[in-house]
């Protein structure tokens, strides 16, 4: 796989410990993953996962203590981070406060040692790149959060790094602020074609950003792949729950084909449920059902689960329905709000229809 | 509510600080007003007159004295200086270690030991020097001056390195820079404060030093706080009141100095962790 032109980073087994002997923490467990070149790659996991671990392992703060790490198809795992061709936003964004922001714009060419010159047409191309262009002699300390943000991205970018890896570099900035940045982000990762390594632990952002992205938990990757295979066919309980809002269902295979299943759930009620990929369990299991795949229904259909509505919460974009359901468990059901009252008042009883293909079985 | 706690509210406060300040400052304030003083007594007021500052000024033996204190103090402080910022790098930029606060402890050893038993350890072994070397020049009290300003030149150094936040290295490796470079072009430029203020508090330091200067020395090495001493135990004469109260004013013109390097370094920094 290295020899891949389109491989713009590769993980190989990588094994981190940090301390020594029994107080050894492992903060990375035999992780492998493979960036492709200019793509907008995330880490998608809660913090201690290990994503941030595997940046700085990237970027070259950390060694690995096992594995590889393969930038097109060259281990650079023991470079130090001054020779990797690979450039970091971090978290606090830790811009020089000594120096204007052209000048940390400017840093890393000198350093490189790259003509006067050129070093200053990049400077001013990379400020029209974040729209900074007017501020260029400010000290850093008259720039406000969402600014400093893009002189940081500015600064990581004028390298013309292969990689550009990225340290939860929104999560200082307020929502709105964060909403425009998203887009933004998005938009200089289309303009430069530089591949992007981004790390968070909001989920909704990275299904929103991300070409691809990686959930991780516990020092290991569980799933990678598109947010829409992650949203929609997420692989096991955990990247269900941590990714969007979910319901899980017990149940048993009854009969599995080309990719689906028929599922008897212990409600009584059997469904056809998406089988993950490669995967063929047998037996006992557990279905998801995200609450925008299931449907509202009065009372008195045979095909659904049967349960007394007991609250109604109101959104704006959307309605949540809370159905208890005849087990006792709590099924959650949400609507696009069109227009009207919902028809359903709390206390009355109802059936949920799971739309057909909607269920996805997940490993436990 | 708040002013119950308030220190300042208690009864008996503003007569101690009154007097606290009367001790501390009122024999100051008498050797600067009788350094004015046109008589040759030190009890006695007769007019004011710059007799003495002159008197000082012609005086070779305070000259003298005034460019040896200068030399060992310029000396000593950069020395110290260097020392203390290396050891001050060496003992922050690194995971904390079994023997670290020992090594602390070692590094600011000059200020628990007491400075007579370090002058007469110099003594001892500076003699010993001298008779093998047959040197006898100002090195010996340059390089006693610079052991006990390290680390006087170290804690605001280390201090300034804590508050430093790490990131920015690690952004400078990130963008290029060797160690060399980033120490030079990121750590140095935000270390500066730091080093200016050591250098300036070990400086001061050496300047006012007597005790090991006293027994370091050799003959005809008097630093201007030795010649002040050996005046005393002669006749006295406002010329040492003259001499003090000049003293004073560089001492004052020093922190005022620094003051002012410090703020204006400081200031432009507030953000990203940097809180020194």
């Amino acid at each position: 796989m290295a020899e891949d032109k389109s491989v713009a980073v590769e993980a190989r087994g990588i094994t981190k410990s940090f301390g020594q002997g029994v107080a050894a923490l492992r903060a990375l467990d035999n992780v492998s993953v493979l960036v492709r070149e200019n793509e907008f790659f995330t880490l998608l996991g809660p913090s201690g996962c290990g994503k941030t671990t595997l940046l700085r392992l990237i970027a070259g703060f950390e060694f690995p203590t096992y594995g590889a790490i393969l930038l097109h198809g060259q281990d650079i795992a023991r470079l130090p981070p001054f020779r990797r061709p690979v450039n970091t936003v971090f978290q606090s964004y830790a811009l020089f406060p000594h120096l204007t922001v052209a000048q940390n714009v400017a840093f890393g060419l000198q350093m490189l040692g790259r003509p006067r010159a050129e070093t200053a047409a990049r400077v001013t191309a990379m400020l029209r790149l974040v729209q900074m262009e007017t501020l260029a002699n400010r000290r850093t300390d008259q720039i406000s959060g969402g600014q400093a943000q893009r002189v940081a991205l500015a600064r990581a970018l004028a390298p013309a790094p292969k990689v550009l890896l990225l340290d939860e570099p929104l999560s200082a900035l307020d929502y709105k602020l964060r909403k425009e940045m998203q887009i933004e982000l998005k938009r200089m990762q289309n303009e430069t074609g530089v591949t992007f390594i981004f790390v968070t632990h909001d989920q909704e952002e990275a299904l929103t950003m991300s070409d691809r992205l990686a959930v991780m938990s516990a020092g290991r990757i569980l799933q990678v792949g598109t947010p829409r295979e992650i949203y929609e066919h997420p692989a096991d309980r955990f990247v269900a729950n941590f990714i969007g809002e979910t319901n899980f269902l017990q149940g048993e295979i009854q009969a599995s084909g080309e990719g689906s299943a028929e599922v008897r759930l212990d409600l009584g009620v059997t469904l056809k449920a998406t089988l993950p990929r490669g995967g063929l369990p047998r037996g006992r299991t557990t279905v998801v059902v995200r609450p925008e795949h299931a449907v509202l229904g009065p009372a008195g259909a045979d095909t659904g689960l049967s349960g007394i509505l007991e609250n109604i919460v109101y959104s704006g974009v959307d309605t949540q329905f809370h159905v208890r359901l005849a087990s006792g468990g709590l099924f959650l059901v949400r609507a696009q709000n069109s227009h009207g009252a919902p028809a359903q008042l709390p206390g009355e009883p109802v059936v949920v229809t799971i739309q057909d293909g909607a269920a996805q079985v997940v490993g436990d | 509510m708040a002013r119950r706690f308030d220190v300042r509210a208690q009864s008996g406060f503003a007569t101690v600080a009154l007097f606290t300040f009367f001790l501390l400052y009122l024999p100051v304030a008498v050797l600067v007003a009788y350094a004015f003083n046109a008589s040759e007594s030190m009890t006695a007021w007769g007019g004011v007159s710059l007799r003495w500052f002159a008197a000082a000024w012609q005086n070779d033996a305070v000259q003298g004295a005034a460019w040896r204190s200068f030399v060992i103090a310029a000396s000593a402080a950069t020395i110290a200086t260097i020392a203390a910022t290396m050891a001050a790098i060496a003992t922050t930029r690194t995971p904390p270690y079994r023997g670290l606060s020992f090594k602390y402890a070692f590094i600011n050893q000059p200020l628990m030991v007491p400075e007579i038993v370090t002058a007469v350890a110099l003594l001892i072994v500076f003699s010993r020097i001298k008779v093998w070397t047959g040197y006898s020049g100002l090195g010996y009290l340059i390089a006693a001056h610079a052991a006990f300003c390290i680390p006087f030149a170290y804690l605001p150094i280390r201090a300034r390195l804590e508050s430093m936040d790490l990131t920015l290295e690690s952004a400078a490796a990130d963008l290029y820079a060797t160690p060399w470079l980033a120490f030079r072009r990121v750590t140095l430029p935000l270390l500066q404060p730091g080093i200016v203020a050591g250098y300036m508090l070990a400086f001061v330091i050496s300047l006012d030093d007597v005790v090991i200067t006293e027994f370091v020395k050799s003959g005809g090495q008097d630093t201007l706080p030795t010649y002040m001493l050996g005046q005393i135990r002669r006749s006295v004469t406002p010329e040492i009141n003259a001499i003090a109260t000049a003293f004073l004013a560089l001492s004052v013109v020093l922190v005022t100095v620094f003051f002012f390097i410090n703020r204006r370094r400081t200031e432009p920094q507030p953000a990203y962790g940097d809180k020194a």
